[in-house]
């Protein structure tokens, strides 16, 4: 299959093991965060983390967007689904996220009319059909799925539609990686910077990581190939003394992003004064809402919602893990109390968790 | 894995996990007897020295025809294959219809019709039927349940504590055919693909692997949970280790699977094979499971109870069951 085989082709990854032997210093390690979470079930799913040098150790980041809902939104969503006449549509990795009790798809076995949709326009197009019904859907995501949250509002004032509305939790990709730079405990050497938001955003908000912090960022794509290469240009920056911001899924990424998408988030969305984190506390100007002239079609000035704020479990180390300042097989409670079937934790949520994806993919004895 | 829900979710019905909960831990405490125990495809019953190998199934497809098939050769075949990969050559079946009011009388025909086929292709009657109907809204068109006796012959036997290091496992086909088929005939994707559903009797292919004799240690038929999760089925007290490059799977199932994000190793099969036999007979396994039948692993003794894949690129991960549920009423 084109644009996928070439990047799985092991030829190819062999010639990059090589590199990437001939660029770490024996006994140093560098550690490397991937933000996002496919690039951590990438790494899992094709056993990566065993071709690579042991001097290069991966660490997995807080770019799951299932994963850092927090709790309380996720009983507001509940709450949204339980009332009357609403469909509430989702994307379908939120279903099994739990909140401070139930999950939607809890909510969805007691009653609740939840849709799983695949695109917010499928849910738009839902209430189009259904007039006499009000159609909420549940918008969360990085710059990656936002785009689609704002074209389909745009769409919605263009056409008219009063019976639909979003619950919005899109966040941002910058201020979590400021806050993972500024942790006391954090070991990150340099960054493997998300492919997807990196459509939409571009590579200059990670700018400040290499200009303020000293570290290398390489933006990726999510194959093998991509991966070990991306790794491979890290190193070379580190070995070569600098720190810059490199593009290696330069099939796809231009350094300004895409300016449409842009626009319509600009024109539907704004920041927030602070949003909570699942697993990394508040954190100020990171997620979005619905700007004012959207007021009609958000759901959180449609409905009273219970906005009732959850902490994260004690015994998880959530936290931790989204810094990478621990692997998920040092938590407690990791595949004992909180596994995919019944997580506890942020990280377990998720396919894209790095719990998940290590309790999936990477258990061994 | 505890079930600890107080309402049944769609997680329950998907064959992974979950599902395994239910059943273990609602229903088999209550009826608990030797037969049920091993939650075989079939329980297999002594009647005067003759195994009667016995299966029900029920089907609550949506769309209710789709390409390859509909619900009433789905019907038939599921509890055919259950039989075949027991070992048994069946010998009559029953089909209990729980159908909606209002639903159309040609369409019922239609399902009627492809019940019987399907009946005649793999040679066993439909010996005993029923039928009732629900309020409008009480059922989704029609949910059918089938179930099939068949005779195993003296000198078969299967079973998963058979399996040992060295064994080779087998699949007769391309995997994940059946459920991408079904999604993409529900239409709310808006996918295009050439790709029909591999619903079809697995019976003859099964009988001739049969006749390799004490060499095959186990069949089963790969359906809900996919592949990943009936071999962890398998591996108990050694592990399997696929090979990701010898698995086969079509272009229209792997694309359909990197754009949605899912796995073929989970997808719903529906007229396959997966087979465990010895290494000395694989050959004569693959030509005996049809032309499209590969080697995809073998059985060993290191990190028991645990799939194991190497990967395409040289590294290895776990292969677990299904946890959540990609694909509602596929089957």
């Amino acid at each position: 299959m084109k644009f996928v085989d070439e990047y799985r082709d092991r030829t190819r990854v062999q010639s990059v093991q090589r590199e990437l032997a001939s660029l770490v210093e024996p006994g140093r390690t560098v550690r490397v965060m991937e933000v996002c979470g496919g690039h951590t079930h990438a790494i899992y799913k094709h056993g990566l983390g065993e071709l690579v040098p042991p001097e290069l150790d991966f660490l997995h980041g807080p770019g799951c967007p299932v994963c850092v809902i927090p709790m309380g939104r996720v009983d507001d969503a509940i709450a949204l689904a339980h009332q009357p006449d609403v469909i509430f549509t989702t994307f379908g990795d939120m279903m099994r996220v739990p909140g401070g009790k139930r999950s939607l798809l809890d909510a969805k076995a007691a009653g609740a009319d939840v849709r799983m949709v695949y695109s917010p326009l499928d849910a738009l197009a839902i209430a189009r059909e259904e007039p006499e019904r009000h159609v909420v859907f549940f918008g969360v995501g990085f710059e990656t799925t936002a785009p689609a949250t704002a074209l389909t509002l745009l769409r919605a004032r263009t056409l008219g539609v009063p019976n639909f509305s979003v619950f919005c939790n899109h966040v941002t990709i910058e201020p979590p990686l400021r806050t993972i730079l500024e942790a006391p405990d954090s070991q990150v050497d340099a960054f493997i910077a998300p492919g997807h938001v990196s459509t939409i955003v571009g590579t200059r908000p990670y700018e400040f990581i290499a200009g303020q912090y000293g570290k290398p960022v390489v933006v990726a794509a999510f194959e093998p190939v991509d991966i070990l290469q991306s790794a491979a240009m890290i190193l070379r920056q580190l070995r070569e003394g600098r720190a810059a911001v490199e593009n290696q899924y330069t099939r796809v990424v231009r350094r300004n992003g895409n300016p449409t998408a842009l626009a319509a988030l600009a024109a539907t969305m704004e920041l927030r004064d602070t949003f909570e984190w699942r697993g990394l506390g508040w954190i100020e100007r990171s997620g979005l809402k619905l700007r004012s002239a959207f007021a009609e079609w958000d759901a959180e000035e449609r409905f009273t919602l219970p906005g009732r704020r959850i902490a994260d479990p004690k015994a998880c180390s959530c936290g931790k893990v989204l810094v990478g300042a621990a692997k998920p097989w040092e938590c407690k409670v990791f595949g004992t109390a909180c596994t995919p079937e019944r997580p506890l934790g942020t990280c377990m949520v998720s396919s894209e968790g790095a719990c998940a994806a290590y309790y999936a993919y990477g258990r061994r004895s | 894995m505890k079930l600890q829900d107080d309402v049944v979710t769609l997680a329950h019905g998907a064959g992974g996990k979950a599902s395994r909960a239910l059943v273990e831990q609602v229903f088999l405490p209550e009826l608990d007897n030797p037969l049920l125990a091993p939650l075989a495809d079939a329980a297999l019953l002594d009647v005067k020295g003759t195994r009667l190998a016995f299966t029900t199934d029920s089907f609550v497809v949506r769309p209710l025809f789709f390409p390859g098939g509909d619900i009433g050769s789905l019907a038939v075949n599921g509890t055919v294959n259950d039989l075949a990969v027991s070992g048994a050559r069946p010998l009559a079946l029953s089909a209990g219809l729980v159908i909606e009011e209002g639903f159309p009388v040609a369409d019922l025909r239609r399902i009627a019709a492809s019940l019987a086929r399907a009946a005649a292709t793999a040679g066993v009657a439909v010996a005993a039927g029923d039928t009732k109907v629900v309020e409008r809204g009480s059922a989704d068109g029609v949910f059918v349940n089938t179930s099939g006796v068949g005779v195993v012959a003296p000198r078969v036997q299967l079973g998963p504590e058979r399996v040992q290091p060295g064994d080779r496992v087998l699949v007769s086909g391309p995997i994940g055919d059946h459920g991408i088929a079904v999604l993409a005939a529900r239409g709310d994707l808006k996918l295009e693909l050439d790709l029909v559903s591999d619903c079809a009797s697995v019976l003859r292919p099964a009988q001739r692997l049969l006749a390799l004799g004490d060499a095959v240690r186990v069949m089963r038929d790969p359906t809900r949970g996919g592949l990943a999760t009936t071999l962890n089925e398998l591996a108990t007290g050694v592990s399997i280790v696929l090979d990701e490059q010898a698995l086969p799977v079509r272009p229209a199932v792997q694309g359909a699977c990197e754009i949605l994000g899912l796995d073929p190793l989970y997808i719903a099969n529906e007229g396959k094979i997966v087979a465990i036999v010895a290494p000395e007979v694989a050959d004569a396994a693959r030509a005996a499971l049809g032309r499209r039948a590969v080697v995809i692993g073998e059985v060993r003794a290191h990190d028991p109870g645990l799939v194991l894949l190497d990967t395409a690129v040289g590294g290895t991960r776990v292969v677990d069951m299904l946890v959540g549920d990609p694909l509602p009423r596929i089957c």
